[in-house]
């Protein structure tokens, strides 16, 4: 689906990355600890997480990851809104929580980024 | 082939700067043409260890060499060592504090990473001297 569809379905507010909403994206990984992100998660997925930081961002750099969804309104600081920008990543913010975020998007088809 | 050396120091005041170098690092193996897998093994390793350094060493150096079928990374600081480092290869295993945590990592899973990533991982270190890490992926 594409990220912009993403948007959609959880009324998110994109902060960063808006040429990029129509970026086609298969998976995707829900998780607080960057380090399990980095053990588990697959390239090119979204990540949804509830951890405001600038290594979210340089996490879902390393994994070339196109989309990042702060969940239950939290907002991200602008030096980490700026970061993604400035390696077109869409950074977005939902006031879903975590578990709603992921089911609505389980529902759409969209594949668990942690099953290689 | 002689080596591309690239050196990289990593500052281990600022927790939110960490990983700059491995971003650095990334941007010039995609440059030089590298294929995604590689370069994603060896963002991964190096992020890891670059968090380590920041976390538990106060900082360290990055030196990267690039050659045609391998890239080398070595990973060195003078922070306090590693006492045991068999418990430290084990997954989620982790001395980190409560405030680590919160930042997202120090769930035990940065050796650990390193070596999955890797074709081979060497540690070098000593209680209160440092610690020497070199990692070898292979293109």
């Amino acid at each position: 689906m594409k990220i912009r569809e993403i948007a959609e379905l959880l009324h998110a507010e994109v902060l960063s990355g808006k040429e990029m909403l129509d970026t086609e994206v298969q998976n995707a990984f829900c998780c607080d600890m960057m380090s399990d992100v980095l053990a588990f998660a697959t390239n090119q997925s979204v990540l949804i997480t509830g951890l405001l930081n600038p290594q979210v961002v340089r996490t879902a750099m390393m994994l070339d990851m196109h989309c990042i969804v702060f969940i239950q309104g939290k907002e991200p600081t602008p030096e980490i809104v700026s970061l993604a920008e400035a390696n077109d990543i869409v950074v977005m913010v939902t006031q879903e929580s975590m578990f709603c975020s992921a089911g609505r998007l389980y529902d759409t088809g969209l594949l668990d980024a942690g099953e290689e | 082939m002689a080596a591309l050396n690239f050196h990289f120091d990593i500052d281990g005041e600022d927790f939110s700067s960490a990983g700059e170098a491995s971003v650095e690092m990334k941007k010039k193996l995609r440059q030089l043409g590298f294929p995604s897998d590689v370069i994603r093994r060896c963002s991964i390793a190096m992020y890891e260890g670059e968090i380590n350094m920041v976390i538990h060493a106060n900082g360290g150096s990055a030196d990267v060499a690039v050659y045609p079928d391998k890239i080398v990374i070595v990973l060195e600081d003078h922070g306090p060592g590693i006492p045991n480092v068999e418990l430290a290869m084990q997954e989620g295993y982790s001395t980190a504090t409560e405030q680590i945590h919160n930042m997202g990592f120090g769930a035990g899973m940065g050796l650990p990473n390193m070596k999955r990533y890797t074709e081979s991982l060497e540690i070098e270190t000593q209680v209160g001297v440092g610690t020497k890490l070199t990692m070898v992926v292979a293109v």
